[in-house]
């Protein structure tokens, strides 16, 4: 691993740990009040700190996940190359589209 | 009495079971000696110093890498079994001696050696004791090149290409040695791909060092300095 993926790996995780604490607290309050569906969409849509949040959420994950990923297949499986980091931008880009994707969904509910 | 499980053979091989009388104050060198004299004269194992310093007589016991020159017996193997073989991720010439050429071929593609740069340097170099760089090369700087921090880490054997804990830890004491001059190309070789990057802190090499070194921090230092050389921050 070079240097600027060990960064962006390291600092992808520090946006995550913040935004995984903040996304389960505001599951488990959701929850807790016996919020229903169609009442979380009226929170969620239009509201564009929602919406920021989830964005910076999602490609932080889109970042971190692939990166994680690349070790893994090199350790335990020997696999890399240029085939396998192709693989993996692709893998990055469906996790931001499908997350994004998502986020805007509840935006624009 | 002792019972020793004792490899035999190269890369293929198995272990073959040796008795010899419990002694006081014995190493596991000394039991592996007195095989060797009484018992079995092919029995093939490396050692000089006796004394831990020369780094030659590691290997496994009891599946954990350790000098075998400074471990007692009696404090490995409670139960009078001690089970020998030669250190992990290294090729086995025969039966306890390891093929050390690649762990040094490391040390080689690290930088693990001093560079004085093309001119003599002119002045002797001031160096107080207690600055920061002085304490950090201070840290590492009593490596024998055993090779146990090799055997424990388990991203060695996981990334044939990582340049394992002591390359590392060589890289680090020069590094931080003021009269060196190759920091920038050592910092390089080091921020290749199988270098500092690869290290997972798992710390296997800082608790086996029988040195008490702690290569994790060494390599953890120059995972910031290779972080902010990419930054294009100088240090």
């Amino acid at each position: 691993m070079n240097p600027a993926l060990l960064l962006a790996s390291r600092l992808s995780a520090l946006i995550l740990a913040v935004a995984v604490a903040v996304h389960l607290a505001v599951i488990i309050h959701a929850v807790r009040n016996g919020l229903t569906a169609s009442a979380l969409l009226a929170r969620t849509e239009g509201n564009w700190a929602f919406l920021i949040f989830y964005c910076i959420f999602v490609l932080a994950a889109a970042v971190h996940a692939p990166i994680g990923l690349r070790l893994v297949l090199s350790e335990w499986f020997g696999w890399e190359g240029r085939l396998a980091d192709r693989l993996l931008v692709a893998f990055a880009i469906l996790l931001a589209a499908l997350g994004l994707r998502a986020a805007l969904a509840v935006f624009l509910a | 009495m002792l019972q020793l499980e004792i490899w035999r053979g190269g890369a293929t091989g198995g272990f073959r079971t040796y008795r010899i009388p419990l002694r006081e104050a014995q190493t596991v060198l000394d039991a592996v000696t007195e095989v060797q004299r009484t018992q079995d004269a092919t029995l093939a194992y490396r050692f000089s110093c006796r004394v831990g310093m020369c780094g030659s007589c590691a290997m496994m016991v009891n599946d954990r890498p350790r000098w075998t020159c400074r471990t007692r017996v009696a404090a490995v193997a409670p139960r009078g079994r001690l089970r020998l073989g030669p250190l992990r991720h290294l090729p086995v010439v025969k039966d306890l001696v390891v093929d050390m050429a690649p762990f040094f071929a490391k040390w080689q593609r690290a930088h693990g050696r001093f560079d004085p740069g093309p001119e003599p340097a002119s002045e002797f170099a001031r160096v107080p004791p207690g600055e920061p760089e002085r304490r950090a090369a201070d840290a590492g700087i009593e490596c024998i090149g055993c090779g146990i921090c090799y055997a424990a880490c388990d991203v060695v054997g996981w990334t044939p290409d990582y340049l394992g804990p002591a390359a590392l830890n060589r890289a680090w004491t020069l590094v931080n040695d003021a009269r060196d001059r190759g920091g920038t190309a050592r910092l390089d070789a080091v921020a290749q791909s199988g270098g500092c990057q690869n290290c997972h802190s798992h710390m296997a090499c800082s608790e086996t060092c029988p040195k008490g070194i702690a290569p994790t921090y060494a390599i953890a230092g120059l995972k910031r300095l290779a972080m902010r050389a990419a930054l294009g921050m100088r240090r």
